[in-house]
């Protein structure tokens, strides 16, 4: 049982770091360019793909066994589309001022490579229980780094942090950060600071081990 | 007349002032995974124009005279994507026959196109933005025109780059979203062009 | 003026790199004198702004990433001034200075340094002022009045009915509102002589963008003479479409190039959203180098100088 509970959580883990699908995998590049505008509609956009990666995997999961090899693609991609309509319906409803500000890429969550990935590679061959966890930590590592892409461009472009106001009166906002070419800037750098980090640390980890 | 100068502005505006790439961040997988070449990056462009025309025309006759008469407009989503699969699949299979040559040079990348957002995106679009058949088509098509120019631009700068002394910790995905975002800054002097 | 053949392309290797960018400087400083002269102090303190911080990026940068110290090869130098001579003379320090960062940071070490950029690096941080704070970057002195303090703030003679108010021979002399150093045109003749004689540059790609923005000016219908002596084409033509990292090395590929630069410059005055097109214009034309230089050849020049450009 504890050995179970422990590899959950080494599943979990590894979706939040040591695959995080943005910053590790670079997948899903699209939504987290285009709507990290701002910290709130990075949760937005990382809580809906986070619904609709656990959704999608449990029942990819529940199905393993009966869907035909052959058109196992066309079969993930519906159970996606459901997942995401179900998610369109819910925001439009009720979060109407986030539904708008995502725009299309709500429903582009059908083609976020990070889901069918998932589905395709863990969830068709892994138990329920499992799958669900892979795709919560999927979620939570794609929210995470969508939230920080989100603060860091709407803290330079809009001086703003949630929506607060946390740069003094004085400050002139660099409008660049909440354009287009700064989400392409922001995410750019982010990567090549976690790079330079990563490696810091594993020749950290070699040297200790004396195999530097 | 006018109505002709219209279309021309708004075919100009889809390639350059909104940019898929540069401006509405859709297709950037591809824009950043089959860039390393000109080359190749030119035959998946041209594969993307291929569907992304042909997609707009389908979603539009799916939509329009399919899920409204039926109010299921809420199946959008799903119809659009089985629209899109089927039609890579037939573009695969017509290509094989008619033309062996292309299909060789495509082949590959078609498959992928399925899962590109530019072209859910774009029947996604020609829905939400209220565009006539005729519009559909063209925003299908020169949108695409549009990715392709910024995927040669990319790959063109890529190659460029091959030999450059970048530092380590910026190779590969960090330093082309770094080209990309001041490309994006350069294709800003296109804007109120139109 | 006599117009002096200069064999292209330029071979550049390290050694080198030090003559030929204190080359640049010497003729950037007429361009310099003038701005300072027309602007008074303001236009030094943001010329000291962009040129101190880009040589001091250069160097932190360089010992921070354990890499060789190559501050002495003066081309941080030349990015420096020749930010500070696109940027209007009211410019806040920080603007300058965050713009002059970005230019060395992320324009040109990011990729690799020196002779790896595909941006000219003081366009591209002029492009970020442009889009971060558009009101501080197209507000402009009139200096026509008497003392620079009395002046007020106005749009660039390119925006509105204002050029009209100008004669040909005040756009020439440069005692109009504009960038620091694209005012005056007779300091930057004077630079491309001075280019020119030392053969730093070859005449090919100045004076075909100048042509070309005089045609596409005419067929635009605009002015021709006035489109060319007003804003900063001829400043961009000659010294920053100029760059050797940014264009072309291939004698066809530059006449496509150039004329690019004069057709996109006059095509955005005319329809574009901005005021200034030669920012965006050299930009867009670099981005099409590599594509240029690959499929335009040159049958007698072309044979390879890839690899010679990255020694650079």
């Amino acid at each position: 049982m504890i050995k179970e509970r422990k590899s959950l959580g080494k599943i979990f883990l590894n979706g939040v770091i040591t695959e995080n699908p943005t910053f590790r995998l670079v997948l899903g590049a699209c939504p987290t360019l285009a709507v990290t505008t701002s910290a709130v509609n990075g949760i937005g956009m990382g809580a809906a793909a986070t619904f609709v990666l656990v959704g999608s995997n449990v029942v990819v999961s529940m199905l393993r066994k009966f869907i035909p090899d052959n058109v196992r693609i066309p079969a993930f991609i519906v159970i996606i589309c459901t997942f995401v309509t179900m998610v369109q319906l819910f925001m439009q409803a009720y979060l109407p001022s986030l539904y708008e500000s995502l725009g299309i890429f709500i429903p582009l969550i059908v083609v976020n490579c990070i889901i069918l990935a998932r589905a395709e590679a863990f969830a068709s061959k892994n138990p329920v229980l499992a799958s669900a966890v892979d795709g919560l930590g999927m979620g939570v590592g794609f929210t995470l780094a969508l939230t920080l892409i989100g603060m860091i461009r709407e803290l330079i472009g809009s001086g703003t942090l949630f929506g607060l106001n946390v740069m003094g009166a004085g400050y002139e906002p660099m409008l660049l950060f909440v354009l287009a070419s700064g989400g392409f800037l922001t995410f750019g750098i982010l990567l090549g600071v976690i790079n330079a980090i990563t490696a810091y640390f594993q020749r950290d980890k070699h040297s200790e081990g004396g195999r530097a | 007349m006018n109505e002709i100068t219209k279309m021309l502005l708004f075919m100009v505006s889809c390639v350059l002032t909104n940019n898929f790439i540069f401006s509405k961040f859709l297709g950037c997988c591809p824009f950043l995974g089959v860039s390393n070449k000109v080359e190749t990056a030119a035959s998946m462009g041209l594969a993307v124009t291929f569907v992304m025309t042909i997609a707009s025309l389908f979603s539009y006759m799916v939509y329009h005279w399919l899920l409204v008469p039926l109010k299921i407009t809420f199946m959008q989503t799903i119809a659009f994507i089985l629209v899109i699969a089927a039609l890579v699949q037939f573009v695969e299979m017509f290509l094989k026959k008619a033309s062996p040559s292309l299909h060789g040079a495509l082949g590959i990348y078609l498959p992928l196109i399925t899962t590109n957002c530019a072209v859910l995106g774009v029947a996604t679009l020609n829905v939400s933005e209220n565009y006539n058949l005729i519009y559909s088509v063209l925003n299908g098509a020169f949108s695409a025109i549009g990715f392709l120019v910024a995927i040669v631009l990319m790959a063109g700068v890529r190659e460029r780059l091959e030999n450059a002394k970048i530092p380590e910790c910026m190779k590969g995905f960090p330093i082309s979203l770094v080209s990309a975002g001041l490309m994006a800054i350069a294709f800003m002097g296109f804007s109120g062009l139109v | 003026m006599s117009i002096r053949l200069s064999s292209a392309p330029h071979i550049r290797t390290g050694a080198s790199t030090q003559s030929l960018m204190l080359n640049v400087v010497i003729a950037l400083m007429p361009c310099v004198a003038a701005g300072v002269y027309l602007f008074e102090m303001n236009a030094l303190a943001v010329l000291c702004m962009s040129t101190g911080t880009a040589v001091l990026m250069e160097y932190l940068w360089q010992k921070l990433m354990k890499i060789p110290v190559r501050v002495g090869d003066c081309s941080a130098l030349v990015t420096g001034i020749i930010l500070g001579l696109t940027l209007p003379p009211t410019l806040p320090w920080w603007a300058t200075m965050v713009a002059s960062a970005f230019a060395i940071i992320i324009v040109k070490q990011l990729f690799g340094g020196i002779g790896d950029n595909f941006l000219n690096p003081a366009l591209t941080a002029r492009a970020v002022l442009l889009a971060s704070w558009p009101a501080h970057m197209t507000t402009f002195v009139d200096i026509s009045r008497e003392h620079v303090a009395d002046a007020v703030s106005m749009a660039t003679p390119l925006s509105g009915e204002n050029a009209v108010e100008y004669t040909w021979m005040q756009l020439f002399q440069g005692a109009i509102p504009g960038s620091i150093g694209e005012t005056c045109k007779a300091a930057i003749l004077v630079g491309l002589a001075y280019l020119l004689i030392t053969k730093t540059i070859s005449w090919r790609i100045p004076v075909i963008t100048m042509l070309s923005a005089f045609v596409s000016a005419f067929i635009l219908g605009m002015d021709p003479v006035e489109s060319v002596l007003t804003g900063g084409i001829l400043f961009g033509a000659v010294f920053m479409a100029t760059d050797y990292t940014t264009s072309p090395m291939n004698a066809s590929a530059q006449y496509a190039y150039s004329v690019g630069i004069g057709f996109l410059t006059m095509l955005i005055r005319r329809f574009g959203a901005y005021p200034e097109g030669v920012t965006y214009a050299i930009l867009l034309m670099n981005i099409l180098t590599p594509l240029l230089d690959k499929y335009l050849p040159n049958k007698i020049y072309g044979h390879g100088k890839k690899k010679e450009a990255n020694q650079a």
